[in-house]
C-alpha cells in the first residue's frame, strides 16, 4: 500500500527547483484550453492571475526561500468563495458584476501556501441542486460521459479535478455536495467535521451545515489539501479552536483493531451494483485486519425530510440579501420594494426561488413549529441514532450516491427526484460529522461508482485511515487519478 | 430640568397602562460583530467592512466589549445574567444590510430586574438584550419620509453599532412615571458607563407602549405601541395625548386597534403607522454564524466590581452630606437653603456626573450647600469642562470663597477661567483679575450709604421684613461691581438693626 501524496510530490519539486510553478501551471492551462470548452467546468479560468501567482512562487523558490505545502500546485476554486477582485457569481445572474472586496480565509490559506489558482468553478446555483444543471452559466458535464451530469452542487470543482485542470479543487458541502459529485466524477471529496475549516468568506447557503472541503485525485492529495485549509479562524465565530490535525501523517496507519459498520439504511435504497460495490470495499477493509459488521441507524430515514425544511429556512434569510440595494444585479423599478422583487423575480433561477419560499413558509407564523422546530427535534433524532452506533464503531461504511451518474435533462424537472440523489450524504450534515466519498471502480457501463466512509465528529485522522485502505482495494487504482501532466 | 412636570391627566374612572421600551446605543470601540469604528458624524460610509454591509460570505464575531456593557447594564438594573443566545429578525428594508437584524430572543442575556424611581416607586424591567442597530436612510425630497421622495440614500456608518434594547413590564401608571423612568434609567446608562444617552443624536430611543383601561378592569386593555419619541418632554406628551385619545374612543363605544402609532412633535398627535395585520412576521430563527454567551460567576463579578455608583446611591450619597452638619448654618453662597431646590441640585449634579467634585470640595472642608450650589449652578453650564477640572484647584477656589476671601461673584468668574484651563491656582488668578476682598471698612461704609438710600426699605427691614435685605445687598453688589460678600453684608446690616 502506497500513499504517498502526488500533490505533495509536485510541490516538493517545485519547492527543491526541479520544476518550475510556471512550467506545471502552463502545462494545465493547456489542458484546461483543450477539454474546457466541451465540458465547463468552469464559470471563470483566471489565467493571467494563475501565471503572476505561480511566477511568484518561482521567485521564491529562486530568492532560496520556501512558497510553502502547495507550491505551485494548481486549484481550482467553488464560484461561491470569495475572492478579492475576482467575480464571485455563486452561478447566479443576481451576483453579476459583483468583485468580493476580500479573499475567503481558505484561499488565503492557499495562496500562503504557494498554491495557484486557475478559476472559478460552476455549480448549481447558490449551491442548490445535485446536478449543476441549475447555474445560470449552464450545466457542467461529466469528464468521464460528457451526456452525463458531474453531480452537483461542486460539480465543476469535480470535473476539474477528474479532468486533469487541477490536482485540486475546493468544493462546499451543505448536504452532500462534494461527496454525490465526486463519487459521479471519480474523484476523491472530504466534508469535514462543522466548524474545522472556516466559513469565513464562503457565500453561504445554509449556514449550520455549510462546510468547506477539498477534491482531489487521492485520499492522501485530500488529506493533505485539509492540513492546509483547516485549522482555527477568528473570523468564524463557529471555527473549532483546537489545533489542527496532521491527517497526512497518519494516514498510512491502516485499520487493524477498528470496527467497520455496514449501514444497512444507505444498502437499501442504492443500485445494486453500488451495494454491490460497497461489500466489496468492506471486505477489502475486513482483510486488512478491522472488523466488518451490519448496523442500523434508523433515523438517517427521516434526514432528507428535515434537510429539505432546515436547509431551505436558513436559505431565505441567507438569500434576502439580495435585493438590489448594495451589490450585484438591480432591475430598476418604481419605488424600492418594487425594485427588490423586480431583482430577485430576474436574478434567481427557479430552484433558488422555490428553496426561499420553502424555507419562508417553513418558518412562518403559525408554522414553524410543525416544520422548521420538528425539523431540529429529527437533527437532534440523528445525531443520537449515529451516536448510538459510534459507541460500537469507529467508522460507517454505505455508498456515497444511490446511482452512478446520471444523463443531463434526466432529473432536472422533477425536484423531488432531484432531492433523492443526497439521500446517503444528507445525514452527515445533520450531524455535523465528517465523511469522505472515495471512488470504488464502476458499474457495468463503466460510469465511477463512489463509496462513502463516515465517522463521528473531528475523528478526520480515523477516517482518512480507512479511506487510504478502501482505496488501495478499489478496482483499476494505480496510485492517482485525474492528475494531468 | 426637565423632570416631574406635565401629564398625569387620566379621565376620572380610567386607568392608564405604560410600558416603556428603551434603546440604547453602547458607547464600544467598535460594532457589536465587526472592528469598524463606532463613531457617530463621521463622514458616511466611512466606517463600513465586508460584515456590517452584509456583503456574502461575510460572518459575524461578537464584540467582548458590547456583552460587558449589557452586563454592566444588567447589574445595574437589578437583573438575573444569563447564558443567551442570538436569533435572526427577518425583515426587508434598505437600511437593514443583510435584510435581517441579528438580535436575542427567547434567550435574552438579563431578564427579570428592575429600576426604583426617585420617589421610591419600582418599575419591572422584563429584558434587557443586545442586538444591532441599523444604517440609516435619508430621503431626499418635500416630504423627508419614503413617499414622495426622489431618492434615498443610505449611510450604513451606524450598521452593526451594538444596541441594548431594555423592556419595561407595564407597571407605570401616569406620563410623570414614564418620564421619571425614562430619566432615571437615562442616567443610570451614563453612570454605568454603557451609552452616552444623547436622545437628540438617538443613542438613546423610547418607545412607549400604551393603554387604557376602567379602573374597575381586572385585564389590560389593547395597547398601541408609540415610536419617534426624541425627548422625555416628547413622551410625556405623547403618552398624555394617547391616553386621552384611547379613552375618548372608548367612550365613544369604539374599540382600540392593537397598532404602532408615530409620534409628531409638530402636531402634538400620534398617527397609524401601522395596524396589527400589516405588522411583519419577523421569521424568528436561531443565528447559526454566532455561539451561545455564557457569562460565568466570575466574568459576572468583574463586570459588578468596575460598575461605579449608581445614581440613586449617588444622590443618597449628597443628602447624607448636606444633612451631615456640613452645610447647616455654613456659608452657603447663593443657595438658599430650599429643600426643593436642594433636590434639583442633587440632581443636576447627579446626572451630569459631578457629584465627585461636591464630595471632594466637602471632604477638604467646604461647606457642602456652597460646594453643591457651585457645582450645580455654574460648574453644570460646562460639565464636559467640569469633568477634567483638577480637583484641587475646584477645592482651592472653594475655600477662598467660604473664607470670604472671594465674593460669590468673583468666585464664579474665578471659576470660569479655571473651567477653560482645565485647572490652575485661584488665587492668582483673582489677584491677576484685580479681585481682593474689600476691607472692613469700607464695607460698612458702603452699606451705611445704601441704608442712607433707601429709608423706607430699612424701616420695613427694621419691622422684621427679613427679605428686603437683598435690596440692600444687590444695591452694595452694584455699587462694589461684585466685590461684596453678600454674606458680610447681610451680618453688616443685622450688626445695624441691632
Amino acid at each position: 500500500m502506497s500513499e504517498a501524496s502526488s500533490v505533495a510530490e509536485l510541490a516538493t519539486a517545485v519547492r527543491n527547483g526541479t520544476r518550475s510553478a510556471s512550467e506545471v501551471l502552463e502545462a494545465h492551462l493547456a489542458e484546461i484550453d483543450e477539454s474546457e470548452p466541451s465540458i465547463h467546468a468552469f464559470n471563470l479560468v483566471t489565467g493571467d492571475e494563475a501565471r503572476r501567482q505561480a511566477a511568484a512562487v518561482d521567485a521564491v523558490v529562486a530568492s532560496g526561500g520556501d512558497p510553502g505545502l502547495l507550491a505551485g500546485v494548481p486549484v481550482a476554486l467553488k464560484d461561491n468563495l470569495c475572492t478579492r477582485g475576482i467575480p464571485t457569481t455563486c452561478s447566479s445572474r443576481i451576483l453579476e458584476g459583483w468583485l468580493p472586496p476580500y479573499d475567503a480565509t481558505v484561499v488565503t490559506r492557499l495562496r500562503e501556501a504557494g498554491a495557484v489558482m486557475v478559476g472559478k468553478t460552476n455549480m448549481d446555483e447558490f449551491a442548490m441542486g445535485s446536478s449543476t444543471e441549475t447555474s445560470a452559466t449552464g450545466p457542467t458535464r461529466n469528464p468521464c460521459d460528457l451526456s452525463r451530469v458531474p453531480g452537483g452542487s461542486s460539480g465543476g470543482s469535480a470535473a476539474a479535478v477528474a479532468a486533469g485542470f487541477a490536482p485540486l479543487a475546493l468544493g462546499s458541502d451543505t448536504g452532500g455536495s462534494i461527496r454525490q459529485p465526486a463519487a459521479l466524477c471519480g474523484v476523491v471529496g472530504m466534508k469535514p467535521t462543522y466548524g474545522t475549516v472556516s466559513r469565513y468568506g464562503l457565500v453561504a447557503f445554509a449556514s449550520s451545515l455549510d462546510q468547506i472541503g477539498p477534491f482531489a485525485g487521492s485520499v492522501a492529495d485530500a488529506a493533505l489539501c485539509f492540513d492546509v485549509i483547516g485549522g482555527h479562524d477568528e473570523a468564524d465565530s463557529t471555527s473549532l479552536n483546537r489545533p489542527s490535525p496532521r491527517l497526512l501523517s497518519v494516514i498510512d496507519d491502516g485499520v487493524e483493531g477498528m470496527t467497520i459498520g455496514v449501514l444497512t439504511e444507505f444498502l437499501d435504497g442504492a443500485d445494486p451494483v453500488i451495494a454491490e460495490r460497497t461489500r466489496m470495499a468492506a471486505e477489502a477493509l475486513a482483510s486488512a485486519g478491522a472488523r466488518v459488521e451490519e448496523v442500523s441507524v434508523p433515523e438517517v430515514a427521516l434526514a432528507l425530510s428535515a434537510y429539505y425544511l432546515i436547509a431551505p429556512a436558513e436559505a431565505s434569510s441567507n438569500l434576502a440579501r439580495y435585493d438590489g440595494v448594495r451589490f450585484g444585479l438591480r432591475v430598476d423599478a418604481e419605488d424600492t420594494v418594487a425594485m427588490n422583487t423586480a431583482t430577485r423575480s430576474a436574478g434567481f433561477g427557479a430552484e433558488v426561488k422555490r428553496r426561499i419560499m420553502l424555507g419562508t413558509y417553513a418558518l412562518s407564523a403559525g408554522y414553524m413549529d410543525a416544520y422548521y422546530g420538528k425539523a431540529l427535534r429529527v437533527r437532534t433524532l440523528i445525531i443520537e441514532g449515529f451516536s448510538r452506533a459510534y459507541q460500537r464503531c469507529d467508522v460507517l461504511l454505505g455508498p456515497t450516491t444511490p446511482t452512478t451518474a446520471f444523463p443531463l435533462g434526466a432529473k432536472v424537472g422533477d425536484p423531488m427526484t432531484m432531492y433523492l440523489s443526497d439521500v446517503c450524504t444528507i445525514p452527515t450534515n445533520l450531524a455535523g460529522h465528517p465523511a469522505i466519498s472515495v471512488p470504488f471502480g464502476t458499474d457495468d457501463g463503466g460510469l465511477p461508482v463512489g463509496v462513502q466512509l463516515l465517522a463521528p465528529a473531528l475523528a478526520e485522522s480515523t477516517l482518512v485511515r480507512v479511506a487510504a485502505v478502501v482505496e488501495a482495494a478499489a478496482p483499476g487504482w494505480t496510485g492517482t487519478r485525474g492528475v494531468g501532466s | 430640568m426637565d423632570r416631574y412636570q406635565g401629564g398625569g391627566v387620566v379621565t376620572e374612572g380610567w386607568e392608564l397602562v405604560i410600558g416603556l421600551e428603551v434603546h440604547c446605543e453602547l458607547r464600544t470601540e467598535t460594532k457589536l460583530f465587526c472592528g469598524c469604528r463606532n463613531l457617530f458624524g463621521d463622514e458616511p460610509n466611512s466606517n463600513v467592512c465586508p460584515v456590517c454591509l452584509g456583503l456574502p460570505g461575510s460572518l459575524p464575531v461578537l464584540n467582548q466589549r458590547a456583552v460587558e456593557l449589557a452586563m454592566a447594564i444588567g447589574t445595574a438594573l437589578h437583573c438575573d445574567i444569563r447564558p443567551s443566545t442570538f436569533h435572526r429578525k427577518n425583515y426587508f428594508y434598505p437600511d437593514q444590510a443583510k435584510d435581517y437584524q441579528i438580535s436575542q430572543y427567547d434567550e435574552p442575556i438579563n431578564v427579570d430586574g428592575w429600576l426604583d424611581l426617585p420617589d421610591g416607586f419600582r418599575v419591572r424591567v422584563e429584558r434587557a438584550h443586545l442586538e444591532e442597530d441599523t444604517g440609516k436612510t435619508t430621503h431626499a425630497g418635500a416630504s423627508g419620509r419614503i413617499h414622495g421622495a426622489d431618492y434615498s440614500l443610505v449611510d450604513y456608518n451606524r450598521s452593526g453599532v451594538p444596541l441594548v434594547e431594555i423592556v419595561s413590564a407595564p407597571d407605570m401608571r401616569t406620563a410623570v412615571q414614564a418620564r421619571a423612568y425614562a430619566t432615571e434609567l437615562r442616567a443610570i446608562l451614563i453612570a454605568s458607563g454603557a451609552s452616552d444617552g444623547k436622545m437628540e443624536e438617538g443613542s438613546m430611543r423610547v418607545d412607549a407602549n400604551v393603554s387604557v383601561r376602567r379602573s374597575t378592569d381586572a385585564t389590560f386593555g389593547t395597547r398601541c405601541e408609540i415610536k419617534n419619541l426624541n425627548s422625555v418632554r416628547s413622551l410625556g406628551r405623547a403618552i398624555d395625548y394617547e391616553a386621552q385619545r384611547q379613552v375618548a374612543l372608548l367612550e365613544s363605544g369604539g374599540v382600540v386597534e392593537q397598532q404602532t402609532r408615530h409620534w409628531d412633535e409638530g402636531t402634538g398627535r400620534t398617527e397609524t403607522l401601522r395596524s396589527k395585520e400589516e405588522a411583519y412576521d419577523y421569521r424568528y430563527f436561531r443565528e447559526p454564524d454566532l455561539v451561545p454567551v455564557v457569562p460565568d460567576a466570575e466574568w459576572k463579578a468583574a463586570v459588578a466590581d468596575t460598575l461605579g455608583l449608581m445614581p440613586a446611591q449617588r444622590r443618597a450619597r449628597l443628602v447624607e452630606l448636606l444633612s451631615g452638619g456640613n452645610g447647616a448654618g455654613g456659608n452657603d453662597g447663593d443657595g438658599d437653603g430650599d429643600g426643593e431646590l436642594r433636590v434639583d441640585q442633587i440632581a443636576t449634579v447627579v446626572d451630569l456626573g459631578l457629584d465627585d467634585l461636591v464630595v471632594g470640595a466637602v471632604a477638604a472642608g467646604v461647606p457642602a450647600t456652597l460646594a453643591l450650589a457651585r457645582t450645580a449652578n455654574e460648574a453644570a453650564t460646562d460639565a464636559e469642562a467640569a469633568r477634567r477640572l483638577d480637583g484641587s484647584s475646584y477645592v482651592a477656589l472653594l475655600t477662598l470663597e467660604a473664607s470670604g476671601s472671594l465674593s460669590a461673584t468673583q468666585a464664579k468668574v474665578v471659576l470660569g477661567d479655571l473651567l477653560l484651563a482645565g485647572g490652575g491656582d485661584p488665587a492668582m488668578l483673582a489677584k491677576e483679575k484685580g479681585f481682593e476682598a474689600m476691607s472692613a471698612d469700607s464695607l460698612v461704609e458702603t452699606v451705611g450709604q445704601a441704608v442712607a438710600a433707601e429709608p423706607d426699605a430699612w424701616a420695613r427691614y427694621c419691622d422684621g421684613e427679613d427679605k428686603l435685605a437683598q435690596v440692600f445687598v444687590g444695591k452694595v453688589m452694584k455699587a462694589t461691581r461684585g466685590q461684596a460678600n453678600g454674606k458680610a453684608v447681610v451680618a453688616e446690616l443685622q450688626r445695624l438693626r441691632g
